[in-house]
């Protein structure tokens, strides 16, 4: 026979999803049967795909092409049917693997489950008075099932033992191990010489509850782990290439050095390079956190990360893939990250102190009681009702239970924890640090002098704006009011637009081509009607969704609150003012950001950093932990302990109130089972621990602070 | 007391089924799309005929 673990995985081919050639698509609105049977009859009704199915649970279809097809034409096909489609990049994605962990584990769970009730209802028998013959026999039944089930699902257990003690440490698995090798090993012993006490029931038990606690940790991190790496998968890196004259379009990572890369008005820069066509501008927001857009030329370099706002812009590169400064970024990233990783789990910190503490006890007591009784089967079996008495239940099974309930609340207010103990160390947060753009602030502009620029200026300003991408102009064309006619609007790229009106040549745009040639700071663009002097119309940053709450009940809940940008001085005062926030500083490059959370650490404080850009990312990964919005760059979130996929902060406060609720709990879950070890293990100890007592202990402990976990955060 | 003689294989015999069964719903992929499954059987469209 096969081994058993892979019985539980299907077989290759078997079932329609995660072939090696399918082509994966995110639809991220459907959400019912009628969703589900459009989105899979508007893909099979193509001559090109042999079979597709949607899986509703993921919002994923799976698309098995016949022959040559791609993702833009099928989500043109699924987009004429009304359902939004995304391409998802199937090599970010290991949600097989990740499923196959996670099956082989809910197989153990269900062996442990299985034989646990079968050696339960015999044990029962036993304590309710059966004798001689029929005990023996009951036992030996009991040993048949116990021993081939536990090796089975034990085997994490067993595995996680050998691993830490041969890395010469003690960890959690090691007493769980022991404990269920003692118990099977004396009861066979009692078996075979009928004695009374047998605990075959108790070891499965504990192995039940804990590889429960296993699967629950597991599941989370997987569905973290999935959203996290599904948040990358549908960024597909593409770039265009020039090849003798001719725009070419190819994945990123098979650009090198000298090749000509046009990057269109919308489009990130994806190499380092020197400008040799095109006039744009450029923002640089998430690199420096600027929000002031700079003009770009030949000759001007540009950095991988930059976004093209007005373009196309050709650039030869002079640096791809890893020799990029955005990459260089990373290693900032790895010495800040250094920092962080001598935090220890609360489940590690109890573990240190329980396992030698239960190994000493059992040893005490088998000692004690060979030199009392001089009996070795006595002692050996007070020695393994002491190990199964202080089973760490409340270790194994409480907190991934609470960790469990918690993430699942904060993913439904849009809250995705990515790291397993960032929950913990977000409760103890006391300092809140914010970037300022794209954290803060939307990232996108709003006219701040509107009503003094004049009736005409406003509708010949609208009118030119209309015919522009550029964020400003999309920020202007968002007003109402009346549009001049115009004719001849063209938009000149890098510089802005112009056109005829009543004759004369109106343009909008960068100063020195619409305005003066030296302009004042500040987020502005400038109104040339044609005659008089050119007026300036200035914007400001809107503050993200729900920022003013979100800050306003930090503070309530006793925190403090930071601003920490790239950005000048005054837009920073600014946007601090608006938000309601009295500790800011500015101009700050990413290295200052990560000696301004290094020295905040020093100052005894724990802190949450919030960001979103590339400047953020070493003050991100310095931070105890970290924040981003799902909007960020790629190299923030993955700096990031937790992404926010909604667009309001306010939910920040609630996260935090829930981290804290979480860690509660756990410590209250600590503390039953304390109370459950003091009562039973002085009984163990002096003998009187039947596999009874034992059975109830062990059972009513572990039910007890399960249902306290589920209780935690349900707010 | 020779009742037990059939019980217990009875017994074990019918946990037996169970876990086989699970194993069973586990291998055929029945917990990959537990939303999509519980939806789809709203759907009228393979109601007169299985789906080919």
């Amino acid at each position: 026979m096969a081994c058993p673990g892979c019985i539980a995985l299907p077989l290759d081919g078997e079932g329609p999803q995660a072939r090696a050639d399918d082509i994966l698509l995110s639809l991220p609105d459907i959400h019912c049967q009628v969703c589900i049977r459009t989105a899979e009859q508007a893909l099979t009704a193509r001559d090109d795909v042999a079979a597709a199915r949607v899986n509703l649970t993921l919002k994923r279809a799976y698309v098995t092409p016949q022959g040559d097809v791609s993702d833009d034409a099928l989500i043109e096909t699924l987009a004429g049917a009304g359902i939004l489609a995304q391409p998802l990049d199937p090599s970010v994605l290991r949600s097989t693997e990740t499923a196959r962990a996670g099956q082989a584990l809910l197989m153990r769970l269900a062996v442990a489950g299985f034989a646990a009730m079968n050696v339960m209802l015999l044990s029962v028998a036993v304590w309710s008075g059966a004798t001689d013959a029929t005990r023996d026999l009951f036992h030996w039944i009991s040993a048949a099932i116990a021993l081939p089930a536990v090796t089975f699902a034990g085997q994490p257990f067993f595995m996680g033992a050998w691993r830490a003690l041969s890395a010469q440490r003690l960890s959690m698995d090691v007493p769980i191990a022991l404990a269920i090798i003692l118990a099977l090993g004396t009861s066979l012993w009692e078996t075979a010489l009928s004695g009374h006490h047998a605990y075959f029931d108790a070891a499965l038990t504990l192995c039940f509850f804990l590889l429960a606690g296993r699967y629950l940790e597991f599941r989370t991190r997987a569905a973290a782990r999935s959203a996290a790496e599904e948040l990358t998968a549908l960024e597909v890196p593409r770039a265009t290439r020039i090849i003798g004259g001719v725009p070419v379009d190819g994945p990123v990572a098979e650009l090198s050095i000298d090749d000509l890369v046009l990057v269109r008005a919308g489009g990130r820069v994806p190499v380092d390079g020197i400008v040799t066509d095109g006039h744009a501008e450029l923002d640089r927001s998430l690199l420096t956190g600027e929000t002031i857009p700079v003009a770009a030329g030949p000759g001007t370099a540009v950095a991988a990360g930059e976004v093209v706002i007005s373009g196309p812009l050709t650039i030869r590169a002079t640096a791809v893939g890893r020799e990029t400064s955005l990459h260089r970024l990373a290693d900032l990233v790895a010495v800040a990250e250094a920092g962080r990783a001598n935090y220890t789990p609360l489940a590690d910190r109890a573990a240190a102190l329980y396992a030698p503490g239960v190994h000493i006890l059992a040893a005490l007591a088998f000692v004690g009681w060979l030199i009392w009784a001089g009996d070795m089967r006595v002692a050996l079996n007070i020695a393994a009702a002491v190990l199964i008495i202080t089973c760490p239940c409340a270790l194994g099974l409480a907190v991934p239970a609470v960790t469990t309930a918690a993430s699942g609340a904060l993913f439904r207010k849009g809250v995705l924890i990515k790291n397993a103990t960032a929950l913990e160390r977000l409760a103890a947060v006391d300092t809140v640090v914010f970037d300022k753009t794209g954290t803060l602030t939307e990232g996108a502009p709003e006219v701040m002098n509107w009503n003094t620029l004049g009736r005409e200026a406003q509708s010949v300003a609208l009118a030119l704006a209309d015919a522009s991408t550029h964020p400003l102009s999309k920020a202007i064309a968002r007003l109402s009011g009346d549009r001049a006619a115009l004719t001849a609007i063209t938009e000149v790229p890098g510089f802005g637009t112009q056109a005829l009106w009543r004759g004369k040549s109106v343009r909008i745009g960068r100063a020195g081509w619409a305005g003066p040639e030296e302009a004042g700071g500040g987020l502005m663009t400038w109104l040339d009607l044609g005659a008089g002097a050119p007026l300036a119309i200035t914007f400001t940053d809107s503050l993200r969704a729900g920022a003013v709450e979100a800050v306003a009940a930090l503070k309530n809940a006793g925190l403090h609150v930071e601003i920490l940008s790239g950005d000048r001085e005054g837009a920073v005062a600014d946007v601090a003012l608006a938000a309601g926030i009295d500790t800011m500083r500015a101009n700050c490059l990413p290295e200052d950001k990560v000696d301004h959370i290094a020295a905040l650490h020093a100052e005894g404080r724990t802190v949450l950093m919030v960001g979103d850009g590339l400047n953020d990312t070493g003050a991100l990964a310095a931070a105890d932990v970290s924040l981003s919005p799902a909007t960020a760059l790629d190299a923030a979130r993955v700096a990031s302990d937790m992404v926010l996929l909604g667009q309001s902060l306010a939910v920040l406060p609630d996260a935090v109130q829930c981290a804290r609720a979480a860690r509660r709990r756990i410590s209250e879950n600590f503390q039953i089972a304390t109370v459950y070890n003091i009562v039973a293990v002085p009984l163990a100890v002096i003998g009187l621990a039947t596999p009874l007592i034992a059975a109830l202990a062990m059972s009513s402990s572990s039910i007890t602070v399960s249902l306290n976990a589920l209780r935690g955060t349900r707010r | 007391m020779n009742v037990l003689a059939y019980l217990i294989p009875v017994s074990l015999i019918l946990g037996g089924i169970g876990l086989v069964g699970f194993i069973y719903t586990l291998r055929s992929r029945q917990y990959d799309d537990p939303d999509g499954d519980s939806r789809r059987i709203l759907d009228a469209q393979w109601d007169d005929q299985p789906k080919p």
